[in-house]
């Protein structure tokens, strides 16, 4: 019926906005209750609750059987803050954000920029070095752990031949070595994923803004410098926002290939809530670590949008 | 003006040159682990400890013949299937009417929802996971492959429903209009209209979360006790630790486990870098 008046598009866009009957609308609801029921149900149990649940855990000594009696409040944080092991995975988290920084992504830049628009047999490259991203951490970690032994190990024996008079190291025994170690590891498993986003980002770039740079005399660094990285800033501001996270959270190679020693010299923050938390029964402790692991990443994620991707979200995801 | 074009071509090719050589040199930093991982599985451990890196002298079989007759490589194989196939079931069942909803029926508390719903792209599933054992075990789902498809289901829908979510918005009103024309209803419109033209973000979706399902460690590592019910992860973790002086034979385990990944892997590399970068470099 509300048909035949809806020909004329402008009067009537939406041609369902008539129809209010009861029964109509009851359907509808029965319809998006049908729609989002299962999807917030896992969500809510397996998500949130859980997350909400590690804020309250945390206030508490538990092991995790039993009921919750021992209401300790904030002295689960004061004993986190105090230990210095703690405080080691802290650091080692940051280190690796900082190398991540300085290391991973430059390179990551650096090779994305030689690939650039036009090399032939750029796909080739391309599938060979994002190859490691979709290995499995075990299978990578075995393999370096492979690669890495001190007898006989690829790493070593490659070094003492190229290298004269090269002292084989421990690698991953050796307190000094072993973060450094498992960090080439994650370079070598990890810069795939940035160089694909940067390498699609330059495919982005229009021909005709490069060919009005080369038009008007500019040398192929000139271009890059003026032209290419400028218009990659988006992209680069979203893969630090992607590597800060990730080495924030970082959990499963340093679990493989070290489990966080020697002597902790490799802990991060994920690895200390598994051993303090889970191994010895410390829900509310492990609770207390998750909640500063999150607050982190919170803290360090609003800040990030507010102030550094502000112009990159306008219209996409928040906004909406 | 030949002649100047040839030199021009010959001058381009003289600048691939070094940009190839660096192309070279990073992809041997990415293969030689790989390639010293399968060239080792078909030696022996003695040929490993004086020459790391080498072609076999004999080709050696045994470590291959002597996994795939153990009960247990074949068991882990058909636990990872089977996670990670009811994984990518279950959430595009439970994705895609949710992206429905919150895509086209506008409702009271839809954007609150959604946004809640956002929320939980910022937690790292490392966070909460001593919570999410609690809540495991309180349902009885610890060791037992539920315990892990529907976590990893929850956790995956943050980013499915909104890739998912911002392809339906753009499907035109008027092909919604055309399905009541034609007297069909919203669901109609859902499921003969926008899902169809949603395969190939549903493509991608599924492969995304095939490969996070198939590696997934942590998760595993927490929910799964029972051997019989290990993953691939799970099992070679453990084959490792079982035959820690034997890396040859190790290697062989390590080959065959992730074989089948880089043969999917070189099928579906386009739709992978695809998925993941599609909405970055758009956003």
């Amino acid at each position: 019926m509300q048909l035949i008046s809806s020909a004329d598009k402008k009067e009537a866009p939406q041609v369902d906005l008539p129809v209010q009957s009861p029964q109509k609308n009851a359907r509808l609801r029965g319809t998006i209750l049908l729609f989002l029921l299962p999807s917030a149900i896992l969500y809510l149990v397996f998500v949130l609750f859980p997350v909400i649940q590690a804020a309250y855990y945390s206030l508490y000594s538990w092991n995790g059987l039993g009921d919750l009696t021992n209401f300790v409040f904030v002295k689960n944080y004061g004993l986190a803050i105090a230990d210095k092991v703690f405080l080691k995975a802290v650091a080692n988290n940051l280190l690796i954000v900082v190398l991540s920084l300085l290391v991973q992504l430059p390179f990551a830049l650096m090779l994305a920029l030689v690939i650039g628009k036009t090399l032939p047999g750029r796909s080739i490259f391309r599938v060979i070095f994002f190859m490691p991203y979709i290995l499995s951490d075990v299978v990578t970690g075995v393999i370096w752990q492979f690669i890495y032994r001190p007898e006989g190990g690829l790493m070593n024996t490659a070094l003492q031949r190229v290298i004269p008079g090269f002292q084989p190291q421990l690698w991953l025994a050796d307190p000094k070595m072993a973060l450094l170690s498992i960090f080439l590891v994650m370079v070598w498993k990890y810069f795939g994923l940035h160089l694909v986003l940067y390498v699609a980002a330059i495919q982005n770039i229009p021909d005709e803004v490069i060919d009005a740079a080369r038009i008007d005399g500019s040398s192929t660094l000139q271009v890059v410098r003026y032209i290419t990285i400028p218009l990659l800033g988006s992209i680069v501001r979203l893969s630090i926002f992607l590597s800060i996270l990730g080495s924030l959270q970082y959990f499963d190679l340093i679990w493989i290939m070290s489990n966080g020693g020697p002597v902790h010299a490799s802990e991060t923050m994920a690895t200390y809530l598994m051993k303090y938390g889970f191994q010895s029964f410390a829900m509310g402790y492990g609770s207390a670590i998750g909640v500063i692991m999150f607050a982190t990443c919170f803290v360090f994620a609003l800040m990030y949008q507010r102030v550094i991707m502000r112009q990159d979200l306008a219209g996409s995801v928040t906004e909406r | 003006m030949q002649y100047v074009q040839r030199r021009r071509t010959i001058a381009a090719s003289a600048a691939l040159l070094p940009r190839y050589l660096v192309c070279i040199v990073v992809a041997c930093f990415i293969l030689v682990p790989i390639v010293t991982a399968v060239l080792g599985s078909f030696r022996t451990s003695a040929e490993l400890t004086s020459v790391p890196f080498a072609l076999p002298t004999v080709w050696h079989v045994e470590n291959y013949t002597s996994i795939l007759s153990e009960g247990t490589f074949w068991q882990s194989i058909e636990n990872s299937l089977i996670v990670t196939f009811a994984t990518v079931a279950l959430l595009l069942a439970i994705a895609c009417p949710a992206s429905f909803v919150f895509a086209r029926i506008p409702f009271r508390g839809r954007e609150v929802a959604f946004n809640v719903l956002l929320f939980g792209l910022l937690f790292p599933a490392t966070m909460a996971i001593l919570p999410l054992y609690i809540t495991l075990r309180n349902l009885q789902l610890v060791d037992t492959l539920f315990g892990l498809i529907f976590p990893q289901v929850a956790f995956g829908l943050p980013t499915t429903v909104l890739i998912l979510r911002n392809f339906f918005r753009e499907i035109p009103q008027e092909l919604e209009d055309a399905t009541y024309i034609d007297g069909g209803t919203k669901i109609d419109f859902f499921w003969r209209i926008l899902l169809p033209l949603a395969r190939p973000s549903l493509a991608v979706i599924a492969m995304l979360t095939m490969v996070g399902s198939w590696n997934n460690f942590l998760l595993p590592l927490l929910v799964l006790n029972s051997q019989q019910l290990w993953t691939l992860p799970l099992g070679v973790m453990q084959f490792q630790g079982e035959h820690s002086t034997d890396w040859a034979l190790t290697m062989a385990f390590v080959t065959i486990t992730m074989l089948p990944a880089i043969i999917f892997y070189l099928f579906a590399e386009r739709y992978l870098v695809a998925g993941l970068t599609a909405g970055a470099v758009k956003g």
